[in-house]
């Protein structure tokens, strides 16, 4: 009876052991790899400007802290969140964008249209730099404190909501500039 | 407010489940009838109310409800209606949404269908189903709810559903496929029900065979469907990838097989019932374990679902519970099953087992190339994938002595058998076959491959043994082999139907994998190319409008022996919302052969990359399975299975008094 009991909990075993290798391979997540992580700095790239062929951005331009918004022209979510963009921007909070697998025409024309609330505006025709960012598709915003290192990546659109609960504390935390104060920021 | 009628009847059916999963079980233990009998009005109410919240979910997509993020994220309004639809399962949400409806459509049909059963066994069965039930719909409302809402701000239009799933197949393939995973869950109930009740008998075999073989019969087409899909929606004119998706559903497939095989020895013989218990398991658990693998992300592939560890954690924690502890209770229970009956080493009981061994070596070796890179990374060795070499390797010769085996089992007597009986039959019918096998060769004018040519013989083997079998059954007949064949019980002709499907895939595959013709070439307009005997001509490019997307579509012309066989219209579509360009291949399908044509990139001064593909027996690959689940279903229709068993087990020791 006992030699049955043994044979009989080897399936149990074997399975265990298959648990374990699937619970720890949980840690391990295979897209993780080539995507960018929290806590990383801006890959590099060298890519044109949208609103000037010759105008090269390299991720030096990117200057913390500050939003990097990935949008395009196709992305209906990308317009809902525009005017919430340009709300940002208009309260003084640096914007950079990707301009994610976009045609250059189209992109200016848009934002002639809706507004500009990018400080700098990275054409990504060919989706390179959303790739090494780690996106899975547009928009997606991240936030970057003053060195460039990537602090919240917020995927999906960027509302009040959004802003208020997910990126706001972040960007308090990194020492952004609060447009709330700006009033009693002037007078210190 | 649909959503949320959805979504509260999701947690609704969720209580029901539990209540399912507690009520019967504890009458079973307890002999109350009243306990019991709540099992099979439970199993209804779930699935009614699964069914709305299924409902409420379609509607919100037919009528565009944004609001909803699911909705939101995986339709548009451009989309066409059917797609909308079909949309429903085409995220993760919604596809466990359909888990959890299939799994209450199964529990609701045992309800059905289970008058003869004794009450404690349809209690613990039903039971058992609760039980898993109540851990997915969880796992559905807690960490996958399709009802969630974008409020107060909701985008306008739907991010749209990504256009590789606007398809035909896509409507087809997860049901089927779905169908065929969770149905393994009633042979696993029932062998859980059997574990516990000690009830572990022919009778028990014999409940759990249609079962068994009818979600078999799904999990095939859903398989052939899956690749007949990749094979014209991909592109690449592939149709196997052993892509981790894939294996995943391969996997509760050969396990599956070789349950239904053993359930036949346990049913007929009363022997092997510890095995036949814990391949129910196993099915079962492969089929979560496909669920695991697809869901959490744990694997790359190329059906790149969205991953959530937090997800992972849910559904890996669900997978231990439900096989960590069925797999205990076969540690103590099974020890004291007892065979009924001894059969010698030559004998059908024998055969039967080695080709479970097969079929559990070629489980094995799925299980290791798809876990193999997970192991891999966990040790930090670097990320791995395995390629399609590693499985060839093995499935190669496993094929070749399946077909071998099941040309020579059924001859077998149960008990035992003479080998010398095989002896004249093997002699005869292997030099047909040899012979069969290089005619068909000479005759197709291929180059000569040995594997091919012993693949090419064991499919004949396999059908002469398989005819040769039949004709003398019915020859045993005086009033003529009509009268011969009538005789046959159903579930002999559907054992031999699938078995020739079987054959035909074999053949299918050994063929267009070894003699398919691929070309890329560079074809402006009015040039053409000969691939395979045929001229390809290519009369240009035009830029059509479809619902959803523009495409630009080539237009190619197929001629041979300059007479016009068909036109192919390959197109690249751009889709409007995501922006993906999709390449739509055009194929000329025929039973001997494919012609596929996929348009490519343009290279200037007008002319474009083409890619073109003679595939000889392509069809065969999913026709042999359409004919093997066709067998499935005629050998599930035989009379014995739906005999009144109830008065026999009555008098059995298990049985209860059902009335008190």
């Amino acid at each position: 009876m006992k030699a049955r009991f043994i044979l009989f909990s080897v399936p149990l075993i074997l399975f265990v052991v298959m648990a374990y290798f699937l619970a720890t391979g949980l840690e391990h997540d295979p897209k993780e790899l080539p995507s960018m992580q929290l806590h990383n700095a801006v890959p590099p790239f060298e890519l044109t400007s949208v609103d000037d062929p010759s105008q090269i951005i390299t991720q030096a331009d990117f200057k913390g802290p500050a939003l990097i918004n990935l949008w395009a022209t196709w992305c209906p979510s990308c317009r809902i969140e525009h005017p919430v963009l340009n709300q940002l921007a208009k309260a003084g909070i640096t914007i950079y964008g990707i301009d994610h697998t976009d045609e250059r025409q189209a992109a200016q024309a848009y934002l002639k249209l809706h507004g500009n609330p990018y400080a700098l505006n990275v054409f990504d025709e060919e989706g390179e730099l959303g790739l090494d960012m780690g996106i899975t598709g547009a928009p997606e915003t991240f936030l970057i404190d003053a060195e460039g290192i990537v602090r919240c990546h917020h995927v999906g659109i960027v509302d009040e909501k959004a802003w208020r609960d997910v990126l706001w504390p972040v960007w308090l935390d990194v020492g952004g500039f609060d447009p709330t104060k700006s009033q009693s920021g002037a007078t210190q | 407010m649909i959503p949320e009628i959805g979504h509260f009847a999701v947690i609704i059916a969720w209580v029901v489940a539990m209540v399912q999963a507690v009520v019967p079980l504890v009458g079973a233990q307890q002999r109350s009838f009243r306990l019991m009998s709540i099992a099979r009005p439970a199993a209804y109410t779930q699935f009614l109310f699964l069914t709305i919240s299924f409902f409420a979910l379609s509607y919100s997509f037919a009528t565009n409800d944004f609001t909803v993020k699911y909705v939101a994220n995986h339709s548009n309004s451009y989309l066409p209606i059917y797609y909308k639809l079909s949309a429903v399962w085409g995220g993760h949400e919604g596809s466990l949404l359909l888990w959890a409806w299939v799994l209450g459509a199964w529990t609701a049909a045992v309800a059905r269908y289970s008058q003869a059963l004794p009450i404690t066994m349809i209690a613990r069965v039903l039971g058992i189903m609760g039980l898993i039930a109540t851990g997915f719909y969880a796992f559905l409302i807690l960490t996958s709810n399709p009802f969630e809402r974008y409020l107060p701000h909701f985008p306008v239009d739907g991010n749209d559903l990504n256009p590789l799933l606007q398809d035909f197949g896509l409507i087809v393939h997860p049901p089927m496929l779905y169908m065929g995973y969770v149905g393994f869950s009633v042979a696993f109930a029932f062998a859980v029900a059997g574990l516990l009740s000690g009830q572990l008998d022919s009778a028990w075999a014999r409940w759990s065979r249609p079962w068994t073989t009818i979600a078999w019969c799904f999990l095939t087409v859903g398989i052939a469907l899956g690749s007949w899909w990749a094979y014209y929606e991909l592109g690449w004119g592939g149709w196997w990838f052993w892509d981790p998706v894939e294996n995943a559903s391969l996997m509760p497939w050969l396990a599956g097989t070789a349950l239904m095989h053993s359930l036949a020895v346990t049913e007929k013989r009363g022997v092997f019932k510890a095995w036949t218990v814990l391949l129910a398991i196993l099915a079962f658990s492969l089929s979560l374990l496909g669920t695991f693998l697809v869901r959490s992300g744990v694997l790359t592939s190329v059906h790149a679902f969205a991953s959530d560890p937090s997800r992972g954690y849910f559904i890996l924690a669900l997978l231990s519970i439900v096989v960590g502890s069925s797999l205990m209770i076969f540690a103590f229970r099974a020890q004291v099953l007892k065979r009924e009956s001894n059969y010698q080493l030559v004998s059908r009981e024998v055969s039967l087992l080695g080709n479970n061994l097969l079929l559990i070596f070629a489980t094995g070796v799925v299980l290791t190339g798809t876990l193999f890179p997970i192991v891999m990374d966990v040790f930090d060795l670097g990320k791995v994938s395995i390629g399609a070499p590693y499985f060839n390797m093995y499935f190669v010769p496993a094929s070749i002595a399946m077909l071998f085996l099941m040309g020579i089992g059924p001859l077998m007597n149960w008990k035992k058998f003479r080998v010398a009986q095989l002896a004249k039959p093997s002699v005869i019918i292997g030099i047909a076959s040899v012979v069969l096998s290089a005619l068909f060769l000479v005759l197709s004018g291929w180059e000569f491959r040995w594997v091919v040519a012993v693949a090419v013989t064991s499919v004949f083997w396999l059908v002469l043994f398989s005819m040769w079998d039949m004709y003398n059954k019915m020859s045993n007949a005086k009033a003529g082999l009509w009268a011969g064949f009538q005789r046959l019980s159903l579930s002999y002709r559907g054992m031999l139907l699938a078995h020739l499907g079987v054959a035909m895939t074999v053949l299918g595959v050994a063929l267009v994998a070894n003699y398919d013709v691929e070309r890329d070439v560079r074809l402006n307009s009015g040039e053409s190319v000969n691939i395979g005997g045929y001229d390809f001509v290519f009369n240009g490019v035009k830029e059509i409008q479809g619902p959803n997307y523009n495409a630009t579509q080539g237009d190619v012309e197929v001629i041979l022996d300059g007479k016009s066989v068909t036109r192919l219209y390959p197109e690249k579509r751009i889709y409007f919302v995501q922006r993906n360009v999709m390449t739509e291949a055009a194929i000329y399908p025929g039973l001997f052969k494919d012609l596929y044509v996929a348009l490519g990139e343009p290279i200037g001064d007008g002319s474009w990359a083409v890619r073109i593909y003679y595939k000889p027996f392509m069809r065969w690959v999913w026709l042999g399975s359409l004919v093997m689940s066709l067998g499935g279903v005629v050998a599930m229709c035989d009379r014995r299975y739906r005999m009144k068993i109830k008065q026999r087990l009555m008098s059995g020791n298990t049985a209860v008094a059902s009335g008190d």
